[in-house]
């Protein structure tokens, strides 16, 4: 089981977690104006990224709120998380492990 | 190849099992072939048969990064059925089916497919209205499946508790086609096969780009062994499928997951069929070598890990000793996780992809192994003839954005 930080609580297990899947996809504001391709894009197409994640989080048995994490998919460690709002940090190069 | 046969192999009992030679070659990859397969599991190296074995492609080669069958087609609980609820999936699925019931003689190698019957159980008011529209639609698509009371199905599985537990079981459907096979030998089975109609299998041969001409249609693929051209390649990478497609540019609506499994110790036969849970949770089976094949769920966020959370195979055992309480003593030997890639409707994509020449067969989310052999059938027919067999039509790349779902992500019969 993966300890999360949550930037509100601390350090908490997993299991009162709820993952919300890839962080910053805004939806688009007009969204009568987009092709197709693009509307699909916004609600199908994931990085799925395999290395550094930006992911949302919600502290559900907790605090209730969201946040994001960055996280390596190839060794579940947790590089950092931030609260909803802030800009996200850059992946460290090189150096995810 | 040497044939198989009772004779064979009583022969070779008598003298001491000397003689046996490798299965199939370990070639060094040429500078180019008619096709390409990235991904040495089942669904690839049945692909890589069936272009060889139906199409007659002159040369036909089969990249595994690491060693084949090593991925999914080694990690999964073996279950195979058909009754999925579209016509779609149930056209797939049943093709697929059909495919196993012969699977042992086509390949002359004992894949030990076993129709001992697939029994999911129902626990709620909910479970009966689903269960029994599965029946249903089932029996109008022409695949078997049949409703249970609760007193019959605990007569189909001795084993079974029906009523003393949190979620009494309510009925159950049965698909007696359904069953298991033994999943290395499905990957041996099809290597053994193709090989000797002379599909080269290179194994440790991970691929690390996908090379395009000026006109935008594949060239061939760079790998850790050196560039190989070929003007089709088809991409069976199961987990890894968005990683790959990436290196051609082609954005997949796939998520990748771990899905766990875990084994028993070995015991005398026990248990008869295979049995699944949607409400609590669990699939279970019994191997001929005697372990219980235990199925938990899906960690819930993507990983690459090929491991997950003990809370999620926990949750499982809970539901497996809820169900079965002479169970409740057995030792767990071993747990793993597989990667698997989920697309947002649960049904998988076969198809031509936007670059010419390259195909793709992924999304097959958390139960991939029990169409390996139809899979592979559409997916060879696809790649051959550049166009869809009837039967993968439906499951194209464009239907996302088309608004074609096929939608088995509300409908199928296990929980997501």
């Amino acid at each position: 089981m993966l300890l999360i930080q949550c930037p509100y609580c601390g350090e908490r297990p997993e299991v009162e977690f709820v993952y919300g899947g890839q962080a910053h996809i805004a939806r688009p504001q007009q969204s009568a104006e987009l092709s197709d391709q693009q509307w699909t894009d916004f609600l199908y197409r994931r990085d799925n990224a395999r290395g550094p994640h930006a992911e949302r989080w919600r502290h559900t048995h907790g605090c209730g709120r969201f946040f994001n994490a960055l996280r390596d998919t190839t060794t579940d460690h947790f590089l950092t998380t931030y609260k909803q709002g802030e800009t996200p940090p850059r992946p460290p190069a090189e150096s995810a492990t | 190849m040497q044939p198989f046969s009772a004779f064979s192999l009583l022969k070779r009992g008598l003298s001491g099992q000397r003689g046996w030679t490798a299965q199939w070659r370990s070639p060094e990859p040429r500078r180019s072939y008619d096709a390409i397969i990235v991904g040495g599991g089942g669904h690839g190296l049945g692909a890589a048969y069936y272009l060889a074995s139906e199409h007659r492609l002159g040369s036909v080669a089969v990249l595994e990064k690491g060693w084949i069958g090593g991925g999914n087609t080694g990690r999964n609980t073996t279950i195979i059925r058909s009754n999925y609820l579209f016509d779609e999936s149930a056209a797939l699925y049943d093709h697929a089916v059909r495919l196993w019931e012969g699977l042992s003689q086509t390949l002359n190698y004992n894949v030990m497919f076993s129709q001992r019957g697939v029994l999911m159980l129902a626990h709620s008011v909910h479970d009966m209205q689903v269960s029994k529209r599965h029946v249903h639609a089932n029996r109008a698509a022409g695949v078997d499946n049949e409703w249970l009371t609760p007193e019959e199905a605990r007569t189909f599985c001795p084993p079974l508790n029906i009523g003393d537990i949190r979620y009494p079981v309510l009925g159950a459907a049965l698909q007696r086609r359904g069953g298991t096979a033994r999943h290395d030998a499905v990957a041996w089975g099809y290597a053994r096969a193709a090989d000797a109609l002379g599909v080269d299998i290179i194994e440790n041969c991970a691929v690390t780009g996908i090379r395009r001409n000026t006109d935008g249609s594949v060239a061939g693929v760079e790998t850790t062994r050196g560039p190989i051209s070929a003007p089709r390649v088809g991409v069976s990478a199961a987990g890894h499928s968005s990683v790959v497609m990436k290196m051609a540019g082609v954005e997949l609506p796939l998520e990748s997951y771990p899905l766990q499994a875990l084994v028993s110790e070995p015991v005398k036969p026990v248990f008869p069929c295979v049995v699944m849970s949607n409400t609590i949770h669990a699939y279970i089976s019994q191997s001929d070598k005697g372990e219980l094949v235990i199925g938990a769920g899906t960690d819930a966020y993507t990983s690459y890990t090929q491991r997950g959370g003990l809370h999620i195979s926990s949750h499982a055992l809970e539901a497996v000793c809820e169900l079965f309480p002479m169970f409740r003593r057995l030792r767990m030997l071993r747990n793993w996780g597989g990667i698997v890639d989920v697309t947002p409707d649960r049904s998988p994509i076969i198809a031509r992809t936007p670059v010419p020449g390259l195909y793709v067969n992924c999304g097959w989310g958390t139960g991939g192994f029990k169409a390996t052999p139809g899979a592979a059938h559409v997916f060879a027919w696809t790649i051959a003839r550049d166009e869809p067999h009837p039967i993968n039509a439906p499951f194209t790349l464009e239907r996302f954005r088309d608004g074609n779902l096929i939608d088995e992500a509300a409908a199928a019969a296990v929980a997501h």
